[in-house]
């Protein structure tokens, strides 16, 4: 915390910004309704309207990359289909990650153990941009000063700081996020994630610290969004790399974005062999078939 | 987290002492009109500080007395601090590790001149429990008797397995932030996020996004039930008033009492006070548990500092060092090959 006076002095500062946005996008409205000349919702600032709960619908959560149909991991053989991993066309620009000499050898090992080491198994902070085409439903809270980006899974989430320049301070899951508006784009720049964050099931991966992802949500219609993030990390790729998706919006009227806490289910995972001999599994309510 | 809070610590007394401050935290004018954002609600948008130096029930001698002067609520404070001193602060309880007095969030005297945060009943305490409601007090010292589902969020009943400890050491839910959030030690962070048709109360312990419906009036169906409860809201004036039910009976209903489930319900009101505070006024509605409502409130207050990840259950080493720790206590754990014996 800062001094309160700071704090006031903040309060009011911002008020006074937020009262001259206001007034700015007031005028601004019109003209960019009618520049766009496409049928998105738009707040009454006159920005598109992303608030909503989206998900993707493709193949990027088994594998970034083009890639035919193949079997799961041997320890979940017994999972037969459910974890057989489907064909995808891929979602990188250009089809291949652009890996420096001898990085793709950790990839390559990373999805021969995946299940071993995907950290996303143990219910962790899934980063970006993975979180946002994992094979679950988000909601987008949209303000002029901050928007919050909420995930199903596990309940992950991040602020992202509208026209701000948040400095990371320390690495984190979901990285520090800054956004900022490109004409009718958003635009949201991660920085300072941790490195114990993968892109898919495959085992791709970043550096962390030293990775800068560039995201762009752009409405095309009401219920669209063209998606892509540009992935700089010059310690693990030759060159940065643009991943291009559709996220869809959700339409069922009854949709709401419920409660996954996959800690509890994971707990047998991380710490059942610590067990003391004969404790049972579970709380006791939730059922362990 | 642990760089804010040090700061935060740090400059606690040079918050205390800023005169400034007592004009902003203290009252309201009078003809203050919150402000509107662009949906035309009152705009409560902003990170918060809830932390308190309330108690939360009144003392008793205090009967219905409500307020305290300034200087009343400056001697209990620095009784407070110096039984804390007197202790070192640590929080232990005799065992290993433990925070002292420098890890603890306090608030500005002036923001707060009630004498309990429980408002209702009159007395400023707990209403009577209901008899045979269940009821459990964890903390930092030795595990208490009882038996899964643990419900308390700090220390637990045993270390026969995860599920023997409290919630929040599992990183299931913050040890500040069941619902109704309420002061405790650190990390008394929020943020209010709202648009058209939600809002969004954000507990940064453990980065918790509790979403409230304003279009819907109806709750989700009963047989789905979450840790937080299902909660819907509307706007009356300058306030926000969020109803939440659907809980699961994984926690208690409030204050070491009851357990939530079916028969909880909870009522939250945010109201702008001024530029600088929210009052955030709690309602908890469950005759399996207490004998009539309880309603508290304190406030919060505003702050431009950023809310951080409380990335919990990821570096959730605790819970490893706690088990097998019991394991090579109870003489379970094989070191040569490092398991537990018989797996």
């Amino acid at each position: 915390m800062k001094t309160h006076f700071k704090t006031i002095l903040a309060v009011a500062v911002t008020a006074v910004a937020v009262s001259a946005l206001w007034q700015v996008n007031q005028g601004t409205t019109e003209a960019q309704q009618s520049q766009s000349g496409s049928d998105i919702p738009r707040t009454p600032t006159g920005k598109p309207d992303l608030n909503g709960i989206w998900q993707a619908m493709n193949t990027a959560y088994w594998d970034l990359e083009p890639h035919e149909a193949r079997h799961g991991p041997t320890l979940a053989l017994e999972a037969g289909a459910f974890l057989a991993v489907p064909p995808g066309m891929g979602v990188v620009e250009g089809g291949e990650i652009p890996y420096k000499d001898g990085m793709r050898d950790r990839q390559v090992e990373n999805k021969q153990n995946w299940l071993a080491r995907d950290p996303v198994r143990e219910c962790k902070l899934p980063g970006v941009p993975r979180a946002t085409y994992m094979p679950y439903p988000f909601q987008i809270f949209q303000a002029p000063d901050a928007t919050l980006m909420s995930y199903q899974f596990a309940g992950a989430d991040r602020i992202v700081h509208m026209d701000a320049d948040v400095e990371a301070q320390v690495d984190t899951w979901m990285g520090t996020n800054n956004g900022s508006w490109d004409g009718d784009t958003l635009v949201v720049d991660v920085t300072g994630q941790i490195a114990d964050t993968w892109f898919d099931r495959s085992g791709n991966y970043h550096s962390g610290w030293e990775m800068h992802v560039q995201e762009r949500y752009t409405m095309i219609d009401a219920n669209t969004i063209d998606y892509s993030a540009t992935i700089d990390d010059p310690i693990t790729f030759e060159q940065p790399w643009t991943i291009n998706m559709k996220l869809y919006r959700h339409q069922d009227e009854n949709m709401e974005l419920l409660e996954f806490k996959c800690v509890e289910f994971v707990e047998e995972l991380r710490y059942g062999h610590l067990r003391a001999p004969g404790s049972e599994r579970g709380d006791g309510v939730t059922p362990i078939f | 987290m642990k760089k804010r809070n040090v700061l935060s610590a740090a400059i606690a007394g040079t918050i205390l002492a800023s005169a400034a401050m007592t004009l902003h935290v203290a009252s309201a004018a009078e003809d203050y009109e919150a402000p509107l954002n662009e949906w035309g609600q009152p705009d409560l948008r902003g990170v918060y500080n809830f932390s308190s130096n309330t108690p939360m029930q009144r003392p008793r001698e205090l009967g219905t007395q409500e307020y305290l002067t300034l200087e009343d609520v400056q001697a209990r404070d620095a009784r407070v601090a110096e039984d804390a001193a007197a202790g070192d602060g640590n929080s232990s309880q005799g065992g290993v590790g433990g925070y002292n007095q420098f890890w603890v969030e306090g608030a500005p005297e002036e923001a707060n001149l009630r004498s309990s945060i429980i408002i209702y009943p009159e007395n400023g305490r707990l209403p009577a429990r209901v008899e045979g409601a269940p009821m459990a007090f964890g903390g930092l010292g030795p595990d208490y008797n009882g038996e899964r589902p643990v419900r308390v969020t700090v220390g637990g009943i045993a270390k026969d397995g995860p599920e023997d400890r409290g919630l929040s050491e599992r990183c299931l839910l913050g040890f500040n932030s069941v619902p109704p959030f309420t002061p405790s030690m650190y990390n008394n962070n929020v943020q209010l996020f709202q648009n058209k048709d939600y809002a969004v109360i954000y507990n940064e312990m453990i980065h918790e996004s509790r979403i409230v419906r304003l279009h819907d009036k109806e709750h989700i169906p009963e047989d789905i039930r979450q840790w937080t409860g299902d909660s819907i809201g509307w706007y009356e004036g300058n306030s926000l008033v969020v109803e939440t039910k659907n809980f699961n009976n994984k926690t208690q209903s409030f204050y070491g009492t009851g357990t939530a489930g079916e028969s909880k319900t909870l009522i939250e009101k945010f109201t702008r006070r001024s530029d600088a505070v929210v009052d955030y006024e709690f309602t908890v509605i469950d005759p399996e548990a207490y004998q009539d409502k309880l309603v508290g409130t304190f406030p919060m207050i505003a702050t431009n500092d950023q809310i951080f990840e409380y990335a919990c259950h990821e570096g959730n080493y605790g819970m490893y060092n706690i088990l097998q720790g019991q394991r090579v206590e109870d003489g379970t754990w094989d070191r040569e090959n490092n398991r537990v014996i018989g797996q």
